[in-house]
């Protein structure tokens, strides 16, 4: 048996347009190694380990496993090649069963009996330790425990080095700890494995070994257990990162925004928003917390005019939202940042347009559009948000940062009174993040009430002033940020323990 | 790379270089193409592939009359492709312009024949107003069955085409069939209710000027105006609009019955300027010529009318050519089906070598006009969008 | 009794084309794929059926024709759609174009002349007697046959009993699932798109090739379209669907035979013939609302 490594990566360089996403990176994995490859947003990781499972080709560069040379060009060529890969918004299909996600793409049969399936799939269950229900839909399964099916599928194809993108993104904490039991156990028994993370924490905790990405590039490669500090430094080039919260907020005033008793049917199922009541005050950021897929979605829908409810109220100032649509909602005074920001824009159409939608009457003259207002609007707005960009710049040839200011510029020029902000940051680099975060602090010392959903822990931590907690459609519990603890956050995220 | 290992992969090979294929280049290529692979047919029937283009696109250019003729083919056409590129471009799939143009004939027919003593200025508009209010009506239950109950417009625009024709075929079988002779067609409409000439000795007609002003009405309000935007913004993103406020089943549902109002006045435009009657061939097809004349001209009312010019030289010099050269006129059809296919796979190839996925890995920009034709938005891997999808489907969403 | 025991055997016969048509579109839409070109492929299959059929004396090398016919077209299709990404409902609406066009080009071309050409189509196979009087429901085409007894169940089990017909299903619903596991997503769908389009070519042939035994203009008549609504109305399952082509069959058949009854030879026969197409829509209204489309419905696939 050679002591070659499980897997190689060479010279491997990928762009998009003119932008080089991997440049040059060099990368191997050992057997029997937890490898984390560690970066921010936009470092290259996701890129470089959908290279190596087929799902993009490299325009440079080559692979090794085993120390042999393979060309992988699709995910068969990689299963092939003992490579399972779990990616970040898992490929499931959700209307059919666990058994018959497990069945996808298995090579070799014609002939599909249902019980058959089944049964490989339990054998499958067992061999690996993971407890899944084979005829399960997948749909219906929590986050959590998809995960494991897209884990199990991955095993049950024999793979030698499994690839996880950022697998804790819609974990709880002590699921954390479950899902690295499981990886160390992998790893005894001789797989390879490669981590995909941003957050420090967790890559000293889990790694032998961490390979650092910067816009691309291959900063180096460090044992597991070095210091914070030092990782930080390789990743963005500095030795701490991150917001640091001013003054405490601005005391006593009367709720801005009134949410009481907000429910949302799904028939035949639980609520997925079920009583939820909240205050927030002028002033006052009150933070979200909660893995993705307790009805944080549905509550900002709700809140932003997209999405009626079966129950409840939500009042501006006595005025009643609950099911009014967008507009109402805006000429209300409340400003949205929801989480798709993509979809919540339209693409195709210019900045200037897009700066303009929501308050087309005010830009007309003789019933025509003001082209010339409509620009001078824009080009005062780009030059205030620092948006690189031109007024005509098609809005999805921006960056996500890019994007992201277009939406704040044009709920922030409104002066709203509420904000509703849902994941502001996700997918930004660190300046589009920091600068994020600067305004919304900037907000709330103006008066303004926000509403913060964050599935970032930290940010709402660093931001918030007080934190309350969703699991499966309800507030489970509450806390001031200053005295939260984050052990206890974690239980209430995970549905248990009580608010103290 | 576009697609997987396969036969097409080698075909097909995505590059990030930053060309452009200007839209004249893509509709140029688009009839090289075209009469490239036609010719094939036109071999078939023994003619030779040059002398049959030349029969077809040039000789209708010829003659005085010929070039009216051209205009007075590509009048209904106007309709039509306005009709369909001002419900594409919501978003909203209007096949069924082709039984719209019958309603407002069926309507023309009927109120032309009662105006007899109403002078042309009070006959005509009349006689235009019962054309669009008909073929408004028929687009309306299509349109409420979608805002209300998200059912798909493709289907019941369709469907109703037949019943539309059956609907006129009844009417002149009926109650407007002639008794003595059989012939299916209906009585003639008064003198009052005929659109004028407008050149002597030529079919051009009043039609055609209307066609112009109601083309470059559309045009106006399209790209000029809070609701042509609204209208715009609801077909490239219906969620991102109805997020900024935009009232999306008012824009849907206004789009479908001006859609069908113009393909209406369409079916009077025919009824009033060319058969003076009711007929049972009316309408050979012109509602779904006009998808090919709206997407040919990229959805956008200039286009329109290159594109309804062409289709309608197209129209005259199938005829010309079959006397010529004894090649069957339905060839025209396979032109334009083929010009249809070509440009828009063209479009779609333009659209896959321009697109360059930001950091996050979603699909970017590309020149508007290829976006909204050549492909639905594509399904780009972005992490930044949320798990739980509703089961949306539809076009442009 | 007579009249429900003709019915019933109209009403069979009649939804012969609709099934093929019917299950052929729920394959290609089931993959994720909308095809458009069904009129057109109907079309094409019947002239292509009826010019071999003609051209070398037998109907079955004239099926054998419509069936390449039906999957080149298929093909074509796929290379717009899942190759290039085009449009999916503008490639299909220009595919029935061309195709319609270039079936009544070849048949101005080859058959012109004042007499239609005929040929000696496929009998319907005679029931046996002892039936007695309800033998004309079981005298039905081969191609009826073949449709109720071997094409449908022999098309679920596909879908639902293979891996293939696993890997359409998973194509339909989340294609970057399905790459990841390793399926050719795009060799998938082409197969879906081809096998629909040889269904709907034999659709359109059993037209030509069996029940008339000439090839006349308008002669699929809108039922490529009807298929789509009985795609819908069937929520993309292959029995549902193939019970809707039943029902619309009925109406069809029904309104027939209501016009030699007495009172009934009042009413216009285009508003009788009109019933079948305003009942699909009604159907449509009442159960086609807020239907689970197939997930990645209309969306062409691209690894980013």
């Amino acid at each position: 048996m050679n002591d070659a490594p499980a897997v190689e990566l060479r010279a491997i360089t990928k762009r998009f347009g003119d932008l080089v996403a991997n440049d040059n990176v060099d990368l191997d994995v050992r057997r029997g190694e937890v490898h984390a490859l560690l970066g921010e947003n936009g470092a290259g990781k996701t890129t470089l380990m959908r290279i190596l499972y087929g799902l993009s080709s490299p325009d440079a560069g080559h692979i090794r496993v085993d120390g042999h040379p393979l060309e992988i060009r699709s995910p068969r060529d990689a299963i092939a090649a003992g490579i399972g890969m779990v990616t970040q918004h898992f490929a499931l299909v959700r209307p059919m069963t666990v058994a018959e996600n497990l069945a996808l793409g298995r090579v070799g049969t014609l002939w599909l009996d249902p019980a058959d399936v089944r049964r490989r799939a339990a054998e499958a269950a067992q061999r690996f330790g993971i407890g899944v229900d084979p005829d399960a839909v997948l749909g219906r399964l929590s986050i959590g425990q998809q995960q494991r099916v897209e884990i199990l599928k991955a095993l049950a194809r024999d793979c030698r080095v499994l690839i996880l993108d950022e697998p804790t993104a819609v974990l709880v904490p002590q699921e954390v700890e479950g899902l690295f039991a499981t990886l160390r156990q992998l790893v005894a028994e001789g797989l390879s494995i490669v981590f995909i993370s941003h957050k420090l924490g967790e890559v000293r905790a889990i790694s032998d070994r961490v390979s650092v990405l910067r816009r691309g590039r291959h900063v180096g490669t460090a044992p597991g257990s070095t210091p914070e500090a030092e990782l930080a430094r390789m990743m963005v080039g500095r030795p701490t990162f991150g917001v640091v919260r001013e003054s405490a907020p601005t005391g006593g005033r009367a709720p801005a925004l009134e949410i009481d008793g907000l429910r949302v049917e799904a028939p035949g199922r639980r609520p997925v928003l079920g009583d939820v009541s909240l205050r927030v005050r002028a002033g006052e950021i009150v933070g979200v917390a909660g893995v993705s897929g307790n009805g944080q979605t549905e509550l900002v829908e709700v809140l932003t005019g997209m999405r009626r409810p079966s129950a409840g109220s939500v009042r501006i100032d006595d005025v009643e939202l609950a099911r009014a649509g967008a507009a109402e909602v805006m000429a209300s005074g409340v400003g949205r940042i929801p989480e798709d920001r993509h979809a919540c824009l339209v693409g195709e159409l210019s900045v200037a347009y897009n700066l303009v939608l929501e308050h087309l009457d005010e830009f007309r003259s003789r019933g025509a559009l003001d082209e010339r207002r409509i620009r001078s609007h824009a080009e005062a707005l780009i030059e205030r948000f620092a948006i690189k960009a031109r007024p005509d710049d098609r809005v999805a040839s921006l960056s996500g940062g890019n994007i992201q200011k277009v939406l704040l510029a044009r709920v922030l020029s409104r002066e709203p009174r509420v904000l509703i902000v849902s994941q502001p940051t996700r997918g930004l680099d660190v300046g589009a993040t920091e600068y994020v975060r600067r305004e919304l602090l900037a907000r709330r010392t103006a008066g303004t009430a926000i509403l913060l959903v964050s599935e970032d822990l930290d940010e709402l931590l660093a931001l918030a002033d007080r934190v309350v907690v969703m699991y499966e459609g309800e507030i489970v519990g509450e806390m001031s940020a200053s005295d939260a603890d984050i052990d206890q956050l974690g239980l209430l995220m995970a549905g248990r323990g009580q608010v103290a | 790379m576009i697609g997987q290992a396969g036969p097409i992969r080698a075909a097909v090979r995505r590059s990030y270089r930053p060309t452009r294929w200007s839209t004249p280049g893509v509709a140029v290529a688009a009839v090289a193409i075209t009469f490239a692979l036609t010719a094939v047919p036109i071999l078939l029937a023994g003619a030779n592939p040059f002398a049959a283009y030349y029969e077809f696109l040039v000789s209708p250019l010829t003659s005085d009359f010929t070039r009216l003729e051209v205009l007075v083919g590509a009048t209904p056409l106007l309709f039509t492709g306005c009709a369909v590129a001002i419900a594409f471009k919501a978003g909203y799939w209007n096949i069924g312009a082709e039984g719209q143009l019958l309603l407002g004939a069926v309507a023309a027919a009927g109120i032309g024949q009662v105006v007899g003593d109403l002078p042309p200025i009070a006959a005509l508009p009349l006689m235009i107003a019962g054309g669009a209010l008909a073929g408004a009506a028929w687009a309306l239950l299509p349109a409420l069955l979608r805002v209300r109950f998200d059912i798909d417009e493709v289907v019941t625009t369709l469907l109703l085409n037949p019943v539309a024709l059956l609907l006129v075929t009844g009417m002149l079988n009926g109650p407007w069939g002639d008794p003595v002779s059989g012939f299916p067609e209906s009585p003639r409409i008064a003198a009052a209710a005929e659109f004028p000439h407008l050149i002597e000795r030529s079919r051009l007609h009043l039609g055609f000027l209307i066609a112009l002003v109601v083309v470059g009405l559309a045009w106006y309000v399209l790209a000029r105006t809070p609701a042509g935007l609204r209208l715009r913004a609801t077909g490239l993103s219906p969620h991102g609009s109805r997020f900024a406020g935009v009232n999306v089943t008012r824009v849907l549902l206004g789009a479908a019955l001006v859609s069908g109002a113009v393909a209406g006045i369409g079916g009077v435009s025919e009824v009033a300027g060319i058969q003076f009657r009711l007929t049972g061939g009316l309408s050979p097809g012109f509602g779904y010529t006009g998808i090919v004349v709206a997407m040919l001209g990229g959805l956008w009312m200039p286009g329109v009318i290159l594109a309804a010019v062409f289709l309608g030289d197209l129209a005259v010099g199938a005829s010309s050519a079959g006397r010529a050269l004894g090649i069957p006129s339905q060839l025209g059809a396979v032109v334009q089906g083929t010009l249809l296919l070509v440009t828009v796979g063209l479009l779609a190839m333009r659209r896959s070598r321009l697109a360059r996925p930001t950091t996050s890995g979603t699909g970017a920009a590309v020149d508007g006009v290829a976006a909204e034709l050549a492909a639905e938005p594509p399904v780009a891997h972005d992490p930044a969008v949320s798990e739980d999808q509703p089961n949306t489907r539809g076009p442009g969403g | 009794m007579n009249f429900f025991v003709d019915l019933l055997a109209a009403t069979l016969r009649n939804a012969t084309p609709l099934v093929y048509g019917t299950v052929g579109e729920t394959y290609t839409e089931r993959a994720g794929v909308l095809n458009l070109g069904i009129e057109g492929t109907m079309y094409a299959g019947a002239f292509s059926g009826f010019a071999v059929a003609y051209a070398t004396g037998s109907p079955l090398l004239g099926l054998l024709a419509a069936i390449l016919t039906g999957v080149l077209a298929g093909a074509i299709l796929a290379l717009l759609t899942v190759t290039l990404g085009a449009n999916q409902h503008v490639s299909g609406i220009g595919l029935t174009i061309g195709l319609i066009g270039m079936s009544e080009f070849l048949n101005r071309l080859v058959f012109s002349g004042q007499e239609a050409r005929r040929i000696t189509p496929f009998q319907a196979l005679e029931a046996p007697a002892i039936l007695g009087p309800l033998a004309p429901i079981f005298s039905q085409y081969a191609l009826t046959w073949a449709a109720f007894l071997v094409v449908v169940p022999l098309a679920w089990w596909l879908l639902h009993r293979t891996s293939f017909g696993l890997e359409v299903r998973a194509v339909g619903e989340n294609p970057e699932a399905a790459d990841a596991a390793g399926v050719d997503v795009s060799r998938t769908r082409y197969l879906a798109l081809m096998l629909g389009g040889a269904l709907m070519a034999v659709g359109g042939a059993f037209f030509t090739v069996a029940l008339l035994g000439t090839f006349t203009l308008d002669i699929i008549a809108g039922r490529g379209w009807v298929c789509i609504a009985l795609v819908i109305f069937g929520r993309w399952r292959i029995f549902r669907g193939v019970a809707g082509a039943l029902i619309f069959s009925a109406v069809f058949s029904l309104q027939f035979r209501l016009r030699i009854l007495p009172g009934w030879d009042e009413v216009p026969f285009e508003l009788l013939l009109a019933l079948p197409y305003l009942v699909v829509i009604l159907a449509l209204a009442i159960s086609g609302r807020n239907v689970a489309y197939p997930g990645a419905y209309l969306k062409p696939y691209r690894r980013t």
